[in-house]
């Protein structure tokens, strides 16, 4: 087996002093889809923003190594240098700076250089394309005034456009209606490549209907208490958190 | 994140460095008035420009008025400030006013060269321009077919000796003398500044500029400048202004009036980058006739203190006046700031937005007034001051003053202070930019609504010496 992309071992983080995951471990390979799901206050978004280095999440324990190296120590902007990124459950707004502006940014900073203008354009105007996005849609202010779909649309479209080696989906399909969850879907499953691996965190199945996971875990008071394949979203989806979590915690096997 | 780290060693000299006009050349004056203001320094300052027995009369009157009334005990610190120890009058050079580039002292056209002026008129980006250095104006230049159409663009020293009977009916008359202390001592000193007349519906399709530069130490630099719109007619004027860095500070105290007629259309552009050792108390009015449009847009990069409430006196119906304003406060810096809006007449309008920016211990203050006389039915007013602090050593207040005599109108008004927030930090560094990179989009992206108001290149400028501000404050 080659190296993992993330190794989470042992994992413990506190938000203002109080612990919510507690020892969570995990292994992502390059060209895998994992898909943590869990109720409602088991944490899940607590490790999606620590992931990426979130001031207000505190790693009290264990280690988190991305390509092999320990990156608990790094600023959110090194991670993203790196290869690393969030999809927001609730992404903020930031006034008064064009979509179009940010993204080259980002995108600038993603390759380590600044992008050429006409480079840019050309992977803007790919990524627009394949996810049915408005070119006027670039020209607003970043998520100001956005909708809940477009909000998730313009994250959609940063994952197209920065291709990440590892992206982190924060309960992306909360909110979205049918066609819009599809949308999002072919977003992420356009970017599975064999050389990244996404980590996709949800409450719902539903989402899984159309990205369909090599794992998934299931999350509970801050610990991973079962993993499993695809049937397991499925039987969650079927009989609710319940049996499984109380399956779990008596030690019998998922 | 950690808390920031943030090295307690010389602040200071980054923030000169950063300062990149603090250069001065050290040629010496023509003429400098020796230090202090009385009757004598009036009287010379009148004779060394010839100037006709009413102007020299309202000096004197002014001067009065000046030493009469007390010091200002709100808005900023002016305890400081010692008359006594200021050179009210410094003449570069004999050679003054000069229509040809080629004719302006070389140490002073280098000055300009450094500061970029001269290209951006080579650029055919201006309709004209003049540079005031120090007390009066060395160059000056308008564009031929403006020239033909019967616009004049002069010093008003120059406007003074060309067209005294246009400046005589028009000087004071929306700023009296005796209006405040510091608009008193600017009548009696006044030097420089820009006269301009545009004649009834004649268009300045590009703007006009006036570039101030104080250079002496020690130096009071006192620019009177005077717009006059007849009906119809449409104008935009743009200042900047710089000084160098001395160990004393020095004050500049202009006065701009502006008369806009029936329908015209004046908008004035001030991006003021003073050193952090300039007092800049500054009377800014205008007066808006029927249907006339005024528009202020007033840029507050530089200074210790800024004292400045740009004005417009709606005077008759369907006139509307706006004021645009962003400050920004660092080390060592107040910005006192804001706006004034008088509707004197039914069926006027005037919007005011301000943004103000303190770092690294500066301080900000909007203070506006909207005052609404009684029987201004129909009047309709717009307030909106948003203060953005990106420390918690810095400090932002706001006084928004409503006087309204008016029960029929529509007044609103919203004000908000915020801190740059982490959720906003958290998410641009997520996508890559540093912590410092995405402080400055978010704070360009805060200054946006003034900036899109801005020329392009004066747009591009203001943003500049933002990033240049930040990079002083925040490495």
């Amino acid at each position: 087996m080659p190296e993992p992309l993330l190794a989470i071992e042992d994992l413990h983080i506190a938000v203002e002093d109080k612990p919510i995951v507690r020892g969570l471990s995990l292994l992502i390979h390059a060209g895998e889809v994992h898909a943590i799901m869990g109720p409602n206050g088991s944490g899940k978004s607590t490790l999606a923003n620590a992931l990426m280095g979130h001031p207000r999440y505190t790693i009290t324990g264990g280690s988190v190594r991305y390509k092999g190296d320990e990156v608990i120590h790094w600023s959110p902007d090194e991670r993203a240098r790196a290869g690393m990124f969030l999809a927001f459950q609730y992404p903020t707004d930031v006034p008064g700076v064009s979509m179009i502006n940010f993204l080259r940014r980002a995108a600038s900073a993603r390759r380590g250089s600044e992008i050429p203008v006409r480079e840019f354009r050309q992977q803007l105007g790919t990524v627009l394309e394949r996810l049915h996005i408005d070119e006027q849609f670039v020209r607003r202010y970043v998520n100001d005034g956005f909708s809940g779909g477009e909000k998730k649309r313009a994250e959609i479209l940063q994952l197209g456009l920065l291709q990440p080696e590892l992206a982190i989906m924060d309960e992306t399909d909360s909110g979205l209606d049918i066609d819009a969850l599809r949308i999002v879907a072919q977003g992420i499953n356009a970017t599975r490549r064999d050389s990244n691996a996404t980590l996709l965190i949800t409450h719902y199945q539903r989402m899984l209907n159309y990205v369909t996971p090599d794992f998934v875990h299931v999350l509970a008071a801050g610990r991973i208490v079962v993993s499993g394949d695809a049937t397991l979203a499925h039987r969650l989806e079927a009989e609710g958190y319940d049996p499984i979590l109380t399956e779990a915690t008596e030690g019998a096997p998922a | 994140m950690p808390a920031a780290i943030k090295p307690d060693v010389q602040k200071p000299d980054i923030k000169k460095e950063a300062y990149e006009y603090g250069f001065h050349d050290k040629a010496a004056a023509a003429v400098k008035l020796p230090k202090g203001l009385n009757s004598d320094v009036v009287n010379t300052i009148s004779d060394l420009k010839s100037e006709p027995a009413w102007m020299r009369e309202l000096r004197l009157r002014a001067l009065h008025y000046f030493e009469q009334r007390p010091m200002p005990e709100w808005g900023g610190d002016v305890g400081a400030i010692d008359f006594n120890d200021i050179h009210y009058f410094v003449r570069a050079s004999d050679e003054r006013d000069e229509e040809s580039w080629d004719d302006v002292p070389e140490y002073i056209k280098n000055t300009y060269d450094k500061l970029g002026i001269p290209e951006a008129e080579k650029k055919g980006l201006l309709a004209g321009v003049g540079a005031q250095y120090d007390s009066e104006v060395v160059y000056h230049n308008i564009r031929k077919d403006l020239e033909a159409q019967g616009v004049v663009f002069l010093s008003t020293d120059q406007a003074l000796q060309d067209h005294e009977d246009l400046v005589r009916e028009h000087f004071s008359t929306i700023i009296p003398p005796n209006d405040n202390k510091f608009a008193a001592l600017n009548t009696a000193v006044w030097s420089g500044g820009s006269f301009i007349w545009v004649p009834e519906g004649v268009k300045v399709d590009i703007p006009l500029q006036a570039y101030f530069r104080i250079n002496s130490e020690d130096m009071g630099q006192f620019e009177r400048t005077l717009i006059i719109a007849e009906p119809g007619a449409e104008v935009h004027y743009v200042e900047g202004c710089t000084a160098p860095i001395y160990s004393s500070d020095s004050l500049h105290s202009a006065v701009v009036e502006i008369i806009a007629k029936k329908g015209a259309n004046v908008r004035y552009t001030t991006i003021q980058n003073w050193s952090n050792n300039v007092y800049n108390l500054v009377t800014k009015r205008a007066a808006a006739y029927e249907g006339a449009v005024m528009s202020w847009i007033d840029g507050n990069l530089g200074s210790k203190l800024t004292m400045k409430y740009p004005a417009v006196y709606l005077m008759e119906p369907g006139a509307h006046g706006e004021v645009l304003s962003v400050a920004f406060a660092g080390q060592g810096q107040h910005q006192d700031a804001g706006a004034k809006m008088v509707h004197g007449a039914p069926h006027t309008s005037s919007v005011i937005t301000s943004k103000s920016l303190a770092i690294d211990g500066g301080r900000t203050s909007y203070r506006g007034l909207v005052k609404v006389y009684e029987g201004a039915a129909g009047c309709r007013s717009n307030v909106r001051c948003d203060a953005l602090m990106l420390d918690d050593q810095s400090r932002s207040d706001t006084y928004p003053y409503m006087e309204i005599d008016e029960n029929r109108v529509d007044i609103g008004h919203e004000a908000t202070v915020s801190k740059v927030g982490e959720e906003k930090l958290f998410y641009l560094m997520s996508r890559g930019l540093t912590e410092s990179e995405a402080t400055k989009m978010i704070v360009n992206g805060f200054v946006e609504p003034i900036i899109k108001e801005l020329p392009m290149e004066y747009a591009v400028e203001l943003n500049r010496l933002v990033e240049l501000q930040m990079d002083g404050a925040i490495g």
